[in-house]
């Protein structure tokens, strides 16, 4: 547990971060106590400051009704430079769908993110592969195992310049590329034109995951697909392991 | 009060006769001066009034054990136990979709949205039926992507989930297309909200987008037919803002949660206007309303453009004395704008002030439910003869079956409708247990075991010829959708669209639609709760179809029972409950193949009907079915072909195989386009365990269903063969599930994406 854990509270807490047009927030404290069995922390975009939390989830939706450019005024919302710190002390931040898009507008994680290739929003179940089971967001997942997770965005076609791609795969950032039921990658399998195959990836020291599939939609089996449970669960060991507490600051 | 000179031509204008002319003076005693006089104008369109549907509406049966508030709400509500209701409404927005597709879907979907979310309700799903001209057509194919890409930038930036609906593509709808917009949402039953004024004293508060002068006579302008000059209409379309929606939605759902509310009701056709009249009406009461303190987004307007404009994303509600502060607060919190605009009085009267002059002031009650009534008059065409004789004999049985399937796959009508719904969100909120396209979407109710079925259903060609006939089967097929995801019916919603009332054909298409659905409720022992009629649904003298939209909602007991229309497993039983007759008037295998929309629709037998439900329910429930799916458009082979090719839909299937089959039917005399593609009423394809299949055949005697086994499930194909009165079988559908799945799912697809543009 983390050093600043309340010692009557031993459960897990995960704050979920809600900004105006947030709509994923719901969907995700259900599944952070329904099936992490974690405590969700809903955490208003406009408070200054983070509770004590021992993991941070940026929830998907259409903040500032993705005017502008998707993510690109969430960015400056009070929250962002709290959660800065966070992920900079080490704490743990998975960004799912429009969440990764606003972890790319605050510089969390390098690219950018462009309209899918078909001009249009796709909701349906891909198939991605586990590139990386060494983060603290796949430790459950097999090494190139193949998992169906739901997509539903309009701009998920990840782009960045050679040299970024370069060293994201020299760092072994990318964590998820979309792929076939066999595990094979190709442009067709790449529902949105993204760059490589990208579905998701890491940060340099590992702690902040962006992916664009949505694992909190997948997680129970009466909606027919559990393959999301193993980003939650792994997320969950990391938490409990102690090896990714947030190392402590001065307060600013 | 403004002198204004009310001419023959300004009442003309307003699409006001000159004896409602006559009518809103003797109302108020003396002439109306503009403002008031475009007030009654949307207040008395047909749209707002009903003023030619009312007399019929009456008949809808309205009550049930089930029914917490029947029509004349924002929307109706059903009881769904645990302390829960539903919450839900369909709507029109077709001439809008017509003039401006992205933004009249979108705010179709906007206005729904808001009419559930009044009631204090959150919402949980869309659904929306759609009607366009053919797809050959570059310009039905600029209207149809308009549409849904609206229906998925308002619905998808809401969060709320589009999970079902329907597609018909007919030429009759080539220059009036239909978009109705159904949605649903969860409330607590102690916590139900209505568009009440009551208290005098009482603060009238706006919240929302400022108003602006968009959509200015939108209620007007869907109260007429269209003709040449109907784009020009343009500006009478409203422009939408979702993510405003979210937000005023949000503050909506939190200040219900305070106990700071009297009433409340959302601002949609004739805003301002309809909102305070009604809510005063409904209570009793008046309103006062100062229009200087109504937050607006451009200078100059006039008490005219306020209180007529339909800018979208406003409420008006009623706070509790001493309580504007928490409404002002909350909705701060939310960056949404809010503003005391007035008080509810005692007096009856809407008074409507501009800086502390009064600009207007009408008898509330005269406004919102006084219009004329009309009993307009009916008769039936003189083509309705022509139209539903069909001599069978000059209709050639076709020899190459499988081709039949394949151009019927491939039909829009029936075609998988994957292009459509990849758009829309279907999954957020998680709850969606069967995605779109199966019978009926289910979503579940977190917190309980339950589920929820809901399904769109019309078949409007059915409607034409016989629109009694056709009307019937909409809530019977809406039923039977319901029951074959494992759920039963509760209450239902109609959208009724129909041509121009003041034609005695389109009334007595209308008078018997009703009629129809009257009768099949009261059968089937299903309420109606809410509704909306919309006429004129003609352009250049040329009416659409009668339209007669149900939107039906059943509810599942143990959520983990709901299933879904694709076959699940090899070496399942494919068995028919129901009769199959020689029901090919008004097929789409006769539009499609032969050319021909002609012919009685198939009988509609309520008793079997009931029969049937109750056999599949029951079979359900204790677990005994594997898939169910109603046969409908494109008859038995098409039914079968989509139990075929749906395994890997949904996500109840266990993988994502194609299921084949091997079917026999025996052949009983009938034709042989009639058994395959004929649309007999009252069947259901179920395949099962073949363990389960006595206790199925017991279920089937009881409930006197005719009982058939089909064939078994697996195999890479669909084969069916007829049985010849000697007992000689014949193979007349031998097709690769993988070549039927590529034709089915890709239709839509490649005419979407041929390239052509609109002309």
């Amino acid at each position: 547990m983390n050093w600043w854990a309340n010692v009557a509270d031993p459960q897990p807490r995960i704050g979920i971060l809600v900004f105006p047009g947030s709509n994923c927030d719901r969907d995700c404290a259900y599944v952070v106590e329904q099936v992490m069995g974690a405590t969700a922390d809903v955490i208003w975009h406009k408070a200054s400051s983070l509770p004590p939390l021992d993991a941070i989830i940026i929830p998907g939706g259409f903040s500032y009704g993705d005017y502008l450019r998707t993510g690109a005024i969430a960015r400056f919302s009070p929250i962002m430079a709290a959660v800065t710190r966070f992920a900079e002390a080490g704490g743990l931040v998975l960004g799912i769908c429009n969440g990764f898009q606003i972890l790319l507008e605050a510089g969390l994680l390098p690219g950018a993110m462009l309209r899918n290739r078909s001009l249009s929003f796709i909701c349906r179940d891909v198939h991605v592969r586990v590139e990386n089971t060494a983060t603290p967001f796949t430790g459950r997942c097999a090494p190139g195992q193949v998992l169906t997770l739901p997509i539903a965005h309009a701009e998920g076609n990840y782009y960045t310049d050679p040299g970024t791609l370069s060293s994201l795969k020299a760092g072994n950032q990318v964590i998820f590329r979309y792929c076939t039921t066999d595990g094979q990658t190709t442009t067709e399998a790449t529902p949105n034109g993204s760059l490589d195959g990208i579905a998701g990836i890491t940060n340099a020291t590992g702690n902040v995951l962006g992916l664009m599939p949505h694992p909190e939609r997948s997680a129970e089996a009466l909606l027919g697909n559990e393959d999301g449970r193993l980003i939650l669960r792994s997320l969950l060991d990391s938490i409990l392991s102690g090896r990714y507490a947030p190392k402590p600051v001065l307060a600013s | 009060m403004h002198d204004q000179i009310i001419t023959p031509d300004l009442v003309a204008q307003h699409n006001l006769t000159d004896e409602e002319y006559q009518a809103i003076v003797a109302v108020l005693g003396r002439a109306p001066n503009l403002t008031e006089l475009g007030m009654f104008s949307v207040m008395w369109s047909e749209h707002c009034s009903y003023k030619s549907s009312r007399a019929f509406l009456k008949k809808l049966p309205t009550e049930g054990p089930c029914v917490v508030q029947g029509p004349g709400e924002n929307a109706g509500v059903v009881d769904i136990g645990d302390g829960l209701v539903a919450v839900f409404k369909m709507e029109s927005h077709n001439h809008p979709s017509f003039i401006e597709p992205y933004q009249g879907a979108a705010t179709g979907v906007g206005g729904i949205l808001r009419d559930i979310f009044t009631m204090g309700a959150r919402p949980i799903a869309l659904l929306n039926s759609l009607r366009f001209g053919s797809l050959d057509n570059p310009k039905n194919r600029y209207l149809f992507k308009g549409v849904v890409s609206g229906i998925a930038g308002y619905g998808n930036c809401m969060g709320v989930p589009t999970v079902g609906g329907e597609v018909y593509c007919n030429d009759i709808y080539n220059h009036n297309p239909l978009v109705n917009a159904f949605c649903l949402g969860i409330a607590r039953k102690d916590k139900i909200f209505l568009g009440r004024a009551a208290g005098v004293g009482n603060p009238v508060l706006y919240i929302g987008a400022k108003t602006g002068r968009d959509g200015i006579h939108g209620a007007t302008m869907a109260s007429d037919s269209f003709d040449e000059g109907s784009e020009s209409k343009r500006p009478t379309v409203q422009v939408g803002d979702p993510f405003m929606e979210k937000l005023l939605m949000e503050a909506c759902l939190e200040l219900m949660e305070q106990d700071v509310l009297i009433g409340i009701q959302d601002m949609g056709a004739a805003g301002l206007t309809s909102s305070s009249c009604e809510m005063a009406s409904r209570a009793g009461t008046g309103i006062e309303l100062e229009l200087a303190d109504v937050p607006r987004r451009e200078s100059g307007m006039t008490p005219y453009d306020l209180l007529l404009s339909e800018s979208q994303e406003r409420m008006l509600l009623v706070a509790k004395p001493g309580r504007e502060g928490t409404v002002l607060d909350i909705c701060k919190k939310w960056d949404v704008d809010a503003a005391v605009v007035g008080h509810v009085t005692g007096d009856g009267f809407l008074r409507v002030k501009d800086k502390g002059v009064v600009v207007a002031e009408v008898p509330a009650r005269a406004l919102a439910d006084d219009a004329p009534k009309y009993e307009r008059p009916a008769a039936a065409p003189s083509y309705q003869d022509h139209l539903q004789s069909l001599p069978l004999d000059v209709i050639p049985e076709p020899t190459d079956c499988n081709a039949v399937l394949d151009q019927l796959l491939a039909s829009p009508t029936i075609a998988h409708k994957g292009w459509v719904f990849e758009q829309y969100d279907h999954m957020v909120q998680t709850n969606t247990m069967v995605r779109p396209g199966s019978d009926a979407a289910v979503i579940r109710i977190k917190g309980t075991d339950k589920a929820l079925a809901m399904t769109t259903d019309c078949n409007s060609l059915y409607c034409l010829l016989n629109p009694y006939l056709g009307a019937g089967i909409a809530v019977a097929e809406a039923a039977r959708n319901l029951v074959c995801s494992g759920a039963k019916p509760l209450a239902l919603t109609d959208c009724l669209n129909f041509g121009n009332p003041e034609r005695p054909d389109i009334m007595w298409q209308f008078i018997l639609a009703v009629e129809g659905i009257v009768d099949a409720c009261k059968a089937l022992n299903i309420p109606v709760v809410s509704g909306n009629v919309s006429f004129y649904n003609e352009t250049k003298g040329l009416s659409i179809y009668p339209t007669p939209t149900i939107g039906m909602v059943g509810l599942i007991e143990q959520a983990d029972r709901a299933l879904s229309q694709g076959f699940k497993a090899e070496g399942d039983v494919i068995v028919l409950l129901g009769e199959t007759g020689e029901d090919l008037g008004g097929t789409e295998y006769l539009r499609v193949v032969h050319h021909r929309e002609q012919g009685t629709p198939p009988m509609l037998n309520l008793d079997r009907e009931v029969a049937l439900q109750a056999l599949v329910v029951q079979a359900i429930e204790q677990g005994l079915v594997q898939s169910a799916h109603d046969c409908s458009e494109g008859g038995l082979a098409v039914t079968l072909a989509e139990c075929c090719l749906s395994a890997p839909a949904g996500p109840l299937a266990a993988s994502s195989r194609l299921l084949g089959a091997d079917v026999t039917l025996d052949a009983k005399g009938l034709r042989r386009d009639s058994l395959l593609f004929g649309e007999s009423q009252s069947r259901i394809v179920v395949s099962v365990k073949s363990e389960s299949l006595d206790v199925i055949r017991s279920f089937a005697a009881h409930w006197q269903v005719p009982f058939v086994v089909l064939g078994v499930v697996g195999g890479p194909n669909l084969t069916i063969s007829l049985h010849d009165d000697k007992g000689r079988a014949t193979t007349w559908v031998d097709r690769s599930c993988r070549d039927l799945d590529i034709l089915w799912r890709g239709a839509i697809r490649a005419i979407m994406e041929s390239g052509d543009r609109p002309r």
